[in-house]
């Protein structure tokens, strides 16, 4: 066994985790944000608009992220326009491929798991919000957003572990997170198990971070819709 | 010339869609063995059960790929040579493969049956026993039916993300359809086309796979709808 050579890279490894944490939180974060609208949407009056989401959650949960990753990162430089714009410098980086590929990625999963709990609100909230007289923004802001968020929490602390394990793949396109570099220290030194053991193991503090932090969420936040006997 | 690559890429859909089905039947088995251990009387099979799902599920796809295709050949060789026979072991791409997918979705779908199997009411195991079934048939004839249709929303979700899954192999060097439309990508200069040829061959999988299931879930939920009106 030569878990020396692990013990003299810890140092990348520990820069390999803080580059996977970075990856899934800003990911997460954009994702967020930009999903809550989009749930809104999903479930909105307007059909353009409704189908439109659908078929953007569709295609980008319907197709592997290794395919979405290659597709803008190698894809987009197939194109002229694309490779003169103003925009190139950024697109041809592979950092910023990755949070666009994981962004657009997560966010379609995010915005069906709130579009879900959504629809799963009872009608007699949305009914009294209208009752009051709440113009569409306050209840979306006061009621619907809390609501739907509180319902998703268990949904999206699963989607939250995934994008953790997704940004494994950003070592495939040259990004030295845990799992990069596991595979250099293995290329380099020639050891093939103890490497990948090691990145296995950060993963699981990872999640096992991560799934805490939920159920403190959970706790915290969806206590009150937990069935009290 | 174009025309020939499509067709290759579009040829390799059979190693897909086989690598996707034996992993698919490995996954089952494993996850109803699983699934039993843990809702069994003996405290070791739960343990080793639990044990299994949230260490396989707290690790990423890829990672358990290269773990299992470079890091336990490694350690098997050693073994081997540690104990005086010379042989270098090695697995295929394939096979590699089919054991990380079976081994990672068997405990997704060890959750999904367990759910299942919880919620089947305990009347109709005791009206069993009091029948004198035996244990396996009250496996085969009671709880595999009704499990059937209470684990079918889960088990759709978990072949969707099986079949999305299996582009990973292509980064072990099975000649897959990701494999070849990165092959084309490089020979032709049209990165693009290519990945977005892949991706709609996942998508059409999963527009297949949704269309085909959710006719199954309608004829498993037939007797059903009818009771509860």
């Amino acid at each position: 066994m030569n878990w020396d050579i692990i013990a003299e890279n810890l140092g990348f490894y520990a820069q390999g985790a803080k580059l996977t944490v970075i990856l899934t939180v800003v990911s997460l974060a954009i994702s967020f944000v930009v999903a809550m609208p989009l749930a809104l949407g999903r479930n909105s009056h307007n059909a353009f608009l409704r189908n439109a989401i659908a078929l953007y959650t569709l295609v980008f949960r319907g197709t592997p992220l290794l395919v979405q990753l290659f597709l803008i990162y190698y894809g987009l430089a197939q194109f002229d326009l694309v490779r003169e714009s103003l925009l190139w410098p950024w697109l041809s980086s592979a950092l910023v491929c990755v949070i666009l590929t994981f962004v657009l990625n997560t966010t379609a999963y995010t915005t069906e798991i709130f579009a879900g709990s959504l629809r799963h609100l009872p009608v007699g909230e949305i009914e009294a919000a209208r009752a009051y007289g709440m113009s569409p923004f306050t209840r979306a802001r006061r009621i619907l957003l809390p609501a739907m968020l509180t319902r998703s929490l268990t949904l999206y602390g699963n989607e939250t572990v995934m994008m953790l394990h997704a940004t494994s793949l950003a070592s495939t396109v040259t990004l030295l997170e845990v799992t990069g570099v596991a595979r250099n220290i293995a290329l380099n030194h020639y050891i093939m198990f103890e490497p990948y053991v090691t990145a296995a193991a950060i993963y699981l503090v990872l999640t096992l971070v991560l799934v805490l932090l939920f159920q403190f969420a959970q706790h915290r936040w969806a206590g009150y819709l937990q069935a009290r006997l | 010339m174009l025309g020939g690559y499509v067709v290759s890429v579009l040829a390799a859909g059979w190693i897909t869609l086989s690598l996707a089905f034996v992993s698919l039947i490995l996954a089952v088995v494993i996850g109803i063995a699983a699934a039993l251990a843990r809702l069994s009387r003996s405290r070791v099979l739960r343990v080793t059960a639990t044990l299994y799902t949230s260490v396989v599920r707290g690790i990423p796809d890829l990672v358990m790929m290269l773990l299992v295709f470079y890091s336990l050949p490694a350690l098997l060789s050693q073994a081997a040579q540690d104990w005086g026979y010379d042989v270098y072991i090695e697995f295929s791409p394939f096979g590699a493969g089919a054991a990380t997918l079976g081994l990672i979705f068997g405990a997704y779908m060890a959750e999904t049956f367990r759910g299942a199997l919880m919620n089947i009411p305990k009347g109709q195991l005791e009206a069993a026993e009091a029948y004198g079934l035996g244990r396996f048939r009250i496996f085969w004839r009671i709880l595999l039916p009704q499990m059937m249709r209470l684990a079918l929303p889960g088990f759709t979700n978990n072949w969707l993300v099986l079949a999305k899954a299996t582009a990973l192999v292509s980064l072990l060097g099975l000649q897959d359809v990701m494999f070849r439309a990165r092959g084309a990508a490089e020979a032709t200069a049209k990165p693009f086309t290519f990945y977005l040829l892949a991706g709609g061959f996942y998508l059409a999988i999963t527009a297949i796979s949704l269309f085909i299931l959710s006719r199954a879930a309608k004829r498993y939920e037939l007797g059903v709808k009818e009771l509860a009106r």
